[in-house]
């Protein structure tokens, strides 16, 4: 509890770093927050394309465009959220040993600029769906509680990727491979009930896949939202952070000395 | 602090480390082999420190370079931990190891005074109260909306210390930051900590700079080798610090084995001291003191009149000034062989801080051939007086020579 109330004092710390995170990001490019909302819509016209019409992977009875981009919105947060998370302590090397301030603001920030940017990038939502004729019933209201699992997913897992990186510089190899093995045993371009039934298990061992199922389920009607997965999810992404929050208050008062 | 130690690794484990290490200490440990832990170099930064400061003292912390000043000031601060030992700091601390920390060279002059004041733990609404204050005292207000990265050395550097200035910490600790700036920027700085101290908050104050150290902070503390060396007044440590340092000034030189010294030989030098009003030897000379300059000599045959003398350089070699026996009409007259000795008084040393190579001759006037003959075989180091001669602190370049005036104001 100390720990959140400490955090809670320095509210103000975790507000400037993330303003600063949103800002200097788009610094100097033409597009500016434009990204936000193009490289998830990139990436789902490519995903459209090869994985829709030329390979023929099932969409789920949804528009390919529509099945791609809410399982891109959360993807795009987790991947960017745990690299940039778990690069946050490396890259503040300066703040980290020259000024105290709960190292847990550091992770967080980066957290919540991801925040800003899948605001932004769901904001096209407001176009896609109309476009596509997809109009979201009562059920929409599980999409906040999916991405409420997704962010308490992606902070456990960036900060527990955080207090090792300041170890082992391994991480920093390892991070982006790892990354691109996650997409592909997360239902991005395929969806879970493609899965043979003997796997089945194997799939909801990865949190991401009842957060990005129930991202589609939420917003297509006559899709129900499978909640027997999604608490499974929630309940491994639970774990997750439990133990990279320990482990990361854990090795804390280590990481000047290491970093 | 209560019996505060930190110890640190050393080697390559330290920082840098590599999972595969990791791994094969858990394989070896798992398989009951080798020891738990790999053996590593250790090295104690701080060893058993006990420290009490008041909440409105301003103390200075010296020692040298790796000597534990800055892991002190980190282990206060709470970005580093202590190995064993007790800390307790009450109130809101600031460190100021760096000017500008937290600076992002893309965000605006105003951007950074907000995302710097806030890591240094200032709340949003008080950097808004102090914003103008701010922004006078950087004196880069015409470039408020530039991104940084455009702003000189010298523009980031006032823009840091203009937010620190700000700070209101119950404790602020500050490291070195006047090693870098020009002087007037670190003038503005010391007058800025010197008033933090008396608005009754505790400044904790590291520096290799003694004189702005003991023009600010009444109270000092030495650290050596990771442990307290020496606590109490200013003065005292200052001198004490000097005196142990190459810095110090060697109060007796020894000049029987000087080699290469012309002149015939009839008389030696045999020793040259420096000597306080009491006759104890004196380690720290600083400007404007009473010194006693005693000349040791032996002559080895009787000497008609022989003249000595004293010659003091800068050390880019100009002459300073040049009391010897002749000029001052003092007449040896005839030396029987043995020792002798003789004193060169001087009330109020007139030579400002810094460094002066000696040259020491004996000669005969009647003929130009020396006696005996040192080219600056010592060199007499000066320090800052402190507050007793000046009011204020010294620029950096002082010259060599204390002039004995006042200023006065004639009206029209």
């Amino acid at each position: 509890m100390s720990r959140l109330a400490e955090i809670f004092r320095s509210r103000e710390l975790l507000y400037f770093l993330t303003w600063r995170d949103v800002k200097i990001r788009y610094k100097q490019t033409l597009l500016g927050a434009a990204w936000a909302v193009l490289q998830p819509l990139i990436t789902m016209v490519v995903f459209t394309i090869f994985f829709g019409r030329l390979a023929n992977i099932p969409t789920g009875g949804m528009p390919g465009p529509i099945f791609y981009y809410l399982a891109l919105l959360p993807w795009t947060f987790f991947a960017s959220g745990i690299t940039n998370a778990g690069n946050s302590l490396i890259t503040n090397t300066d703040l980290l040993t020259k000024v105290y301030f709960p190292r847990a603001i550091l992770p967080s920030s980066t957290i919540l600029a991801g925040l800003v940017d899948l605001a932004i990038a769901s904001a096209l939502l407001g176009v896609l769906l109309p476009w596509y004729g997809v109009t979201p019933d009562m059920e929409a209201f599980a999409w906040p509680l999916a991405i409420l699992v997704l962010v308490v997913l992606t902070l456990g897992a960036g900060m527990l990727i955080a207090a090792v990186n300041v170890m082992y510089r391994d991480v920093k190899y390892a991070l982006p491979f790892a990354v691109q093995l996650m997409l592909f045993v997360s239902p991005v371009i395929y969806p879970t009930e493609n899965i043979a039934e003997k796997y089945r298990w194997l799939m909801l061992m990865n949190p991401l896949s009842g957060i990005i199922e129930t991202s589609r389920s939420a917003i297509v009607p006559g899709r129900a939202i499978d909640w027997g997965h999604f608490g499974i999810s929630a309940g491994i992404a639970g774990l997750v952070f439990l133990v990279g929050s320990a482990y990361f208050y854990r090795v804390q008062r280590r990481f000047a000395d290491l970093v | 602090m209560a019996n505060v130690s930190k110890e640190y690794r050393i080697g390559a484990s330290q920082g840098e480390g590599m999972l595969r290490d990791a791994l094969v200490g858990g394989a070896k440990r798992l398989l009951g082999r080798g020891t738990a832990r790999a053996q590593h170099d250790t090295v104690w930064a701080l060893k058993g420190v006990d420290l009490e400061i008041a909440k409105d003292e301003v103390v200075g912390v010296i020692g040298r370079n790796g000597s534990g000043k800055t892991t002190l000031l980190k282990l206060l601060s709470k970005i580093t931990y202590p190995t064993s030992g007790e800390i307790d700091v009450r109130g809101r601390v600031a460190s100021l190891v760096e000017v500008g920390t937290g600076f992002h060279n893309e965000l605006s002059g105003r951007d950074n005074i907000y995302l710097n004041g806030s890591i240094l733990g200032l709340k949003r609404r008080e950097i808004e109260e102090h914003f103008d204050a701010i922004v006078e005292y950087s004196g880069v207000g015409a470039f408020l909306d530039t991104p940084i990265k455009r702003y000189s050395t010298g523009m980031r550097l006032r823009l840091g210390f203009a937010v620190a200035a700000h700070l209101f910490p119950d404790v602020l600790l500050v490291d070195e930051v006047l090693a870098v700036g020009d002087a007037e920027f670190q003038a503005k700085c010391l007058a800025t900590l010197s008033e933090v101290g008396r608005r009754g908050h505790a400044v904790l104050f590291v520096s290799h700079n003694l004189e702005a150290i003991e023009s600010i902070c009444s109270r000092t503390i030495w650290i050596d080798r990771g442990a307290l060396r020496m606590d109490g007044p200013s003065r005292e440590v200052i001198a004490a610090y000097l005196k142990e340092t190459a810095q110090a000034n060697t109060a007796i030189v020894d000049l029987s084995g000087a080699e290469g010294r012309p002149g015939t030989g009839e008389a030696r030098f045999s020793a040259m001291q420096f000597l306080a009003r009491d006759g104890q030897p004196l380690d720290v000379i600083r400007t404007a003191d009473e010194v006693t300059v005693r000349f040791q000599f032996e002559a080895f045959e009787a000497i008609q009149s022989p003249y000595i003398g004293l010659s003091i350089f800068t050390e880019f070699g100009t002459i300073v000034t040049h009391p010897n026996t002749f000029s001052a009409g003092f007449e040896l007259s005839k030396i029987e062989p043995g020792k002798h000795t003789v004193d060169l008084h001087v009330d109020r040393l007139p030579l400002m801080p810094g460094r002066y190579p000696l040259t020491l001759w004996m000669n005969r006037h009647s003929d130009s051939e020396s006696i005996d003959w040192l080219e600056q075989c010592a060199t007499l180091t000066v320090h800052s007086p402190g507050s007793s001669v000046f009011e204020r602190s010294l620029p950096r370049r002082t010259g060599a020579v204390l002039l004995d005036a006042e200023w006065r104001l004639v009206e029209p």
